[in-house]
């Protein structure tokens, strides 16, 4: 390819002047530099266009494969009615159910692969869903909103997970009474003040999630907001700046 | 040439130096300091320093660009960034920015509340909001610059709960039914609904509420603004601090069907001053898009819309004028959690959460004839004191015990006419395009709003979202289309 203008492809974001509005202080741990390798390409980046291409491209097939993930199973749906669709779209997922009235859950083995059992029983709802460390994200949740009886979901480590797809559980606010959110890295109390909608909620893992400043605060006010539900997962102290005082009345309070 | 005149002019000067320095030889303390700055001098001199004779201003536009956007809050850098996400070819349209305060101290989209809402009457206005947070849902792959930290817009997902007395639930119903019929998420609720889901309000004299579910909160403004900023900046978009003064347009006399002669004027140049400067830069530009906000009146008033007899097109101006509007900051301990939706009560007062220390941001519109004066930003407390404070307290009674702890006033692009936006040509303009009037909810429909006004530019038509309705011709034919629901 030809070499490309040099001087026309640098584009810089200048920094600009922060106003002063009410605004939320949050800390942010401090990224850890670039290796040398990114930041070459990243000078690659900024002189070639070829080279701004294949980085657009390298990102568009890392999001493909979370797309493909959650496509819409609109055919399975019209073919084979709601219930087989979101439960053939969890097994595809890599996650686990069981069927409302059945004891026994389907989940795929280690390869990936599962039994086609449950086409057995297309009238059964789902009533428990594990969903931990799959890729499901706000968009692929469209598959399982038919399901009205859902009591327990469990989303456990799942990185796509963010504030708009718990803004979208409000579909299950009659039914949904247990409800795993650890170690999410997306989630932050924005989302979690959309739970408000869930008030059959009786119990919430909020344990590590890294984007909570105030894991302690936000207990407290998770328990406001759904008085009938037990919020696991932060102690009322994480998140409080203890002052020198509280560590010289320790060794007081023990003799 | 260039080169040889300051070489020249460098060794003359050096020479000049050299004399002076051969006179004062018998200072040896400044001897060395002297040889220091003739070194300095010297070097400044050879071509690859910086140093010119020539004085060239910093930071002036480009002497000529395709489309000038005047206005750089986030409907100009959301139009910004649409122009260079749609040109089919790669830096097939220059785009600049003129913006006329770098502080942004004043511009409306940093001063906003930040809410986003479905629950209009209007249909645009729905479908509008709707796009819009789907592509704040997806921003990083809209708006994510490689090699940046990813957009965090801190967006609350906690809806909008809209109170209506009994003479406007019949409205509210109406609304309720177009709204699910587009696809926003939005449910009625009864008194006693209302009341097992809020105890804290008091549900004396409403009748029904509608609440969001989906799609509904508020986020940071600045950050949005910032994003667009970064991204169109990334993609080539030129940006330049100083006030459009003027236009030099070309007109042609026309014949309207009634034998009526008149002017259709071309916008070929656009006078940007400097700040703090009379220096300006006429920028020749095929395109002028108008997304001034409070000022559009302004600018549209330099091009002579308004100024002809009435009873003529030439004789409206724009209709879109500023309008202060405040927004306090209370801090009340009793006061509701993270379940406080962001609340608009039927008498117009509107309350939302800010932060989880128990501090809310409250404020309400003035009426007509109490609006306040607009030539500076100041806050007018008595204002609360008297007007908004009564009513949240009547409706809300945890909010008896509370204090003031802030306050700031920002401006509403208000459109008098109709108080909808203005997006479309004027008929007299050829080339001018209006992104403005959108009298306080211009923020939460910025990203749809770029991408049709885009649209009608690079494409002649609207593709995705019809906003024919908000033309500027209903102006013209007093036929506003008025929304059922202003706050």
């Amino acid at each position: 390819m030809a070499a490309p203008v040099l001087c026309q492809m640098r584009r810089r974001c200048p920094v600009v002047a922060y106003l002063s509005v009410v605004r939320r202080e949050y800390a942010s741990s401090p990224p850890s530099p670039p290796s040398l390798f990114s930041r070459f390409l990243f000078q690659l980046n900024q002189h070639f266009h070829d080279v701004e291409h294949l980085i657009n491209w390298s990102s568009w097939l890392r999001n493909r494969v979370v797309r493909r993930k959650n496509v819409f199973y609109g055919y399975t749906q019209k073919r084979f009615g709601v219930n087989v669709a979101a439960a053939y779209y969890i097994l595809g997922l890599g996650g686990g159910f069981r069927f409302a009235g059945h004891s026994d859950w389907f989940r795929p083995d280690s390869r990936g692969k599962f039994s086609y059992d449950f086409l057995n029983t297309p009238n059964s709802t789902i009533e428990e869903i594990d969903l931990s460390r799959t890729l499901i994200n706000h968009a692929g949740l469209e598959n399982i909103v038919s399901q009205n009886e859902l009591r327990s979901l469990s989303l456990q480590g799942c990185p796509e997970v963010d504030d708009w797809f718990l803004a979208r559980l409000h579909v299950f606010g009659e039914s949904l009474q247990w409800l795993d959110l650890s170690h999410c890295p997306h989630i932050t109390v924005g989302g979690l003040a959309a739970l408000q909608h869930l008030r059959k909620l009786r119990r919430l893992d909020v344990s590590s999630l890294p984007r909570l400043q105030n894991p302690g605060l936000v207990r407290i006010l998770l328990e406001e907001m759904l008085p009938h539900c037990e919020v696991i997962g932060a102690d009322y102290e994480q998140g409080l700046i203890l002052t020198d005082n509280v560590e010289e009345a320790e060794p007081v309070r023990h003799k | 040439p260039f080169y040889v005149i300051t070489f020249c002019e460098g060794a003359f000067r050096a020479n000049k130096l050299f004399r002076r320095l051969s006179v004062c030889v018998s200072v040896n303390a400044d001897l060395e300091s002297q040889f220091k700055a003739f070194r300095e001098k010297a070097a400044a001199a050879m071509p690859g320093s910086d140093w010119s004779p020539i004085q060239v201003t910093k930071g002036l536009p480009p002497e000529r660009a395709d489309i000038v956007i005047v206005g750089g809050g986030v409907m100009g850098w959301s139009v910004a960034y649409w122009l260079k996400k749609k040109e089919k070819v790669r830096d097939g349209v220059r785009v600049l920015v003129v913006e006329k305060d770098p502080t942004y101290s004043q511009a409306s989209s940093v001063l906003s509340c930040g809410g986003i809402r479905q629950q209009f009457s209007l249909k645009e206005n729905i479908l509008l909001s709707l796009a819009s947070a789907d592509f704040l849902k997806n921003i990083n792959d809209h708006l994510g610059v490689v090699n940046e930290d990813p957009v965090d817009l801190q967006f609350n997902h906690s809806g909008y709960l809209f109170l209506a007395s009994p003479d406007v639930a019949p409205i509210m119903e109406e609304n309720y039914t177009i709204q699910r019929d587009l696809g926003a998420k939005v449910i009625l609720l009864s008194p006693t609904q209302l009341k097992d889901r809020f105890p804290w309000i008091n549900t004396d004299g409403i009748a029904l509420a509608s609440y969001g579910l989906e799609n509904e909160g508020w986020f940071d403004p600045w950050t949005l603004l910032n994003a667009f900023r970064c991204k169109a900046m990334s993609m080539g978009v030129y940006q330049c601090f100083g006030e459009v003064t003027g236009f030099r347009c070309s007109s042609q006399k026309a014949e309207t069907t009634d034998g009526d002669f008149v002017n259709i004027k071309r916008i070929k140049y656009v006078d940007v001053r400097m700040p703090n400067s009379l220096e300006y830069q006429p920028v020749e530009c095929a395109v002028v898009v108008n997304a001034a906000g409070a000022s559009s009146g302004k600018i549209a008033d330099m091009l002579g819309i308004g100024h002809g007899p009435k009873q003529t097109m030439a004789g409206i101006p724009l209709p879109v004028e500023p309008r202060k509007r405040f927004v306090y900051v209370v801090h009340c301990p009793d006061g509701p959690g993270l379940e406080c939706p962001f609340l608009i009560d039927y008498s117009g007062f509107y309350l939302r959460r800010e932060g989880l220390g128990g501090n809310y941001i409250t404020g309400m519109s003035p009426e007509e004839t109490e609006e306040p004066d607009v030539s500076n930003l100041d806050v007018d407390h008595d204002f609360f004191h008297d007007k908004v404070w009564p009513l949240l307290c009547h409706r809300l009674p945890p909010f008896e015990c509370l204090k003031v702890s802030g306050a700031w006033a920002g401006y509403y692009d208000y459109n008098t006419f109709d108080q909808n936006a203005i997006v479309g040509t004027h008929p007299l303009v050829n080339n001018m395009f209006f992104v403005t009037g959108f009298s306080g909810h211009g923020l939460q429909q910025s990203p749809a709003v770029g991408r049709a006004v885009v649209e009608l530019i690079l494409d002649g038509g609207f593709q995705t979202i019809d906003l024919s309705a908000f033309d500027f011709k209903r102006i013209l034919y007093h036929e506003p289309i008025l929304e059922r629901n202003i706050v």
